[in-house]
């Protein structure tokens, strides 16, 4: 599977994640909410950004915890919930931002 | 929440036998796993030019290692017990997915080649080759059941399914055709020390942030150790307790329920995860391969007891192999048991009235409880028979004013699976999952319905993301669906709690 993002082909695995995080553009996470019927605000953008520089820190996506902290102390605390994210993300944070930060997908019991 | 391109199943007042529809899940099937994620448990990358030859000769092996699968192969005498008990049948309507059906899948392949009858007159015993159609419906099949050993429960001669679909992958596995899911989370045990790829300043980082938020909320330090040599307790716990949500909130509770028997504890990166998904791959190789992590970890950090965090078929793991995978455990305090859970750790503190609970602490919430399959059916608790059911509802009923239990019929050791059990926790099985926890749903529906009930604890952290993800399919909340040690930590008192004196006088004005 692959992704076209201005002219460029990505390559992509079955779930539609990145097979390469450096291949990541802003583009990416356009082209991707595109094919979901989901249009990115700024809201959404800093969720994405905030989980693009954890995992340059940690090779990890952050857990929900350490995100809806993060996301409750920037943008105030009624916010730093669950609920809120996937109002955002409907398909949960860890699945859709993650896929549009170009993150691999967070594997295990989850 | 994710649309459904499937027709959920509709919950009814009471549990209806559907009639079958076969063929209908035949299209449900896993990812099929890389080459880069076989190499590192030792399975071929993909499908080996001989494979036929070469997957009868695996199974002669594991008839020959296993004599329960022999007997399994051989006993059944097609009673109809197991037929109604699996909750993938009753979800799907798919006759494969009867227990029966799916046991079948490999018996007429036994019979074909491992029985003098389906040697010679294979079609009069129900004998058949293995042919492509038939490893892509063992693929598919095998993959539809979450070795929670309801049906075993009821059929007569104990036929085991769960040990069965083990077999079918271990199998297949031999043949370079591993599934996605489980087989990549095993290479990131073997690589990073859990399944979810958390590396050790990752775990650091999220760790001190639950000291942060503990105190914020306290006003007392409780640690969350990580590494600590010398520590009398290692923890091994899902890796989810991390990562997820209500997970996190049950970690939260074991870390205090610590700090209040005044043990020193500690986690540890090398074995930062309980699940062993070597299980439900069926491969005793790679099952000892993880559990080997846990007995490095307790060496070098010097501990002495070791306790297991909720987690359902790491219990099954810890409780009933662990000695032979991974003992002798000689180093270990022989006062305690080897390993112990947490549940019997927390109930015993609350036996020996050393815990103090405010239970208005949960009383926003109605509680159930759900019994996940591996610790209900293949494991124990405590020091008496039926422990595993016992101490979980006792702990409930010690920190929340509300429980009530859900029909007798799919409770205790008949509980339901929650339908993400055994490797299919995996978004790409999104279908089966959903249609099989319509069981365990409808009797949560029913309990909601009649008394009021809002939550449901677990102790397992599959059943808790399985139901995160299901719940909205049937008009529920995601967060319906809690840790048994979450209400623990909502409930417990600590020593020298900042808001310890107003509760005291609330509590002395009632009495």
């Amino acid at each position: 599977m692959a992704i076209e993002v201005n002219g460029k082909t990505y390559e992509t695995d079955e779930e539609g994640y990145l097979a390469n995080i450096n291949d990541w553009e802003p583009g990416v996470a356009e082209v991707m909410s595109k094919e979901d019927d989901l249009e990115l605000t700024d809201e959404h953008w800093d969720i994405i950004n905030f989980l693009r520089e954890y995992y340059e820190e940690y090779q990890i996506a952050p857990a929900v915890r350490v995100l809806t902290k993060a996301v409750g102390k920037k943008m105030g605390k009624d916010k730093g919930n669950s609920k809120y994210l996937y109002g955002l993300f409907p398909y949960g944070p860890a699945k859709q931002a993650c896929r549009y930060a170009g993150l691999p997908k967070p594997t295990g019991c989850v | 929440m994710a649309k459904a391109d499937f027709q959920v199943p509709e919950l009814k007042q009471y549990a209806e036998i559907p009639t079958i529809e076969p063929g209908v899940m035949a299209h449900s099937a896993p990812f099929k796993s890389k080459e880069e994620f076989q190499g590192a448990l030792g399975f071929p990358g993909t499908l080996v030019d001989d494979w036929q030859p070469k997957a009868i000769a695996k199974m002669g092996d594991l008839l020959s290692r296993y004599r329960s699968l022999r007997v399994y192969m051989d006993s059944c005498v097609k009673c109809g017990s197991c037929t109604d008990k699996c909750h993938y049948y009753l979800g799907t309507k798919d006759p494969k997915n009867m227990p029966v059906g799916r046991q079948d899948l490999m018996r007429k392949v036994y019979r074909r080649y491992f029985t003098l009858a389906g040697r010679f007159f294979p079609k009069l015993v129900g004998a058949e080759d293995f042919t492509e159609e038939v490893l892509d419906d063992w693929y598919s099949y095998f993959h539809q059941c979450s070795q929670c050993r309801r049906c075993s429960v009821f059929c007569p001669y104990g036929i085991d399914t769960a040990e069965i679909s083990m077999a079918a992958r271990e199998i297949m596995d031999s043949i370079g055709v591993g599934q996605k899911y489980c087989n990549e989370i095993i290479g990131k045990v073997y690589k990073i020390g859990n399944n979810l790829g958390l590396p050790g300043p990752a775990l650091a980082d999220t760790l001190e942030g639950l000291e942060e938020d503990v105190f914020d909320d306290t006003g007392v330090e409780v640690k969350y150790p990580l590494d600590q040599e010398g520590a009398e307790i290692l923890l091994v716990t899902p890796s989810a307790d991390f990562f997820a949500e209500p997970h996190v909130d049950g970690l939260i509770g074991y870390g205090k329920v610590f700090h209040e028997a005044g043990v020193s504890w500690t986690l540890s990166t090398h074995a930062s995860e309980a699940a062993n998904f070597g299980m439900f791959i069926g491969s005793y190789e790679n099952m000892r391969r993880v559990a080997m992590r846990i007995r490095e970890a307790a060496i070098k950090l010097k501990v002495k007891r070791i306790v297991f965090g909720e987690c359902g078929h790491a219990w099954r793991v810890a409780y009933s192999f662990l000695n032979t995978l991974a003992g002798p455990w000689d180093f270990l305090d022989p006062r305690y048991p080897v390993p112990q859970h947490i549940c019997e750790f927390t109930y015993g503190l609350i036996q020996e009235g050393k815990l103090r609970f405010d239970k208005t602490q949960n009383d926003d919430m109605v509680l159930t409880y759900h019994d996940s399959c591996n610790v209900a059916r293949a494991s124990r608790m405590g020091d008496r028979p039926g422990g595993q059911f016992d101490i979980p509802r006792a702990i409930i009923r010690a920190t929340c004013n509300h429980f009530y239990d859900m029909d007798e019929e799919t409770i205790r050791d008949r509980t339901f699976c929650c339908g993400g059990g055994g490797g299919l926790l995996t978004d790409d099985l999104m279908e089966i999952r959903v249609k099989g926890a319509q069981p365990r749903v409808e009797a949560l529906n029913n309990v909601m319905q009649e008394k009021g009930v809002t939550h449901m604890a677990a102790i397992c952290a599959i059943c808790k993301s399985q139901f995160t993800k299901v719940l909205p399919y049937y008009g529920m909340e995601m967060d319906q669906i809690v840790s048994v040690h979450q209400l623990v930590s909502n409930a417990l008192v600590l020593t020298g709690q900042a808001d310890d004196d107003e509760e005291d006088t609330v509590e002395d004005e009632a009495a």
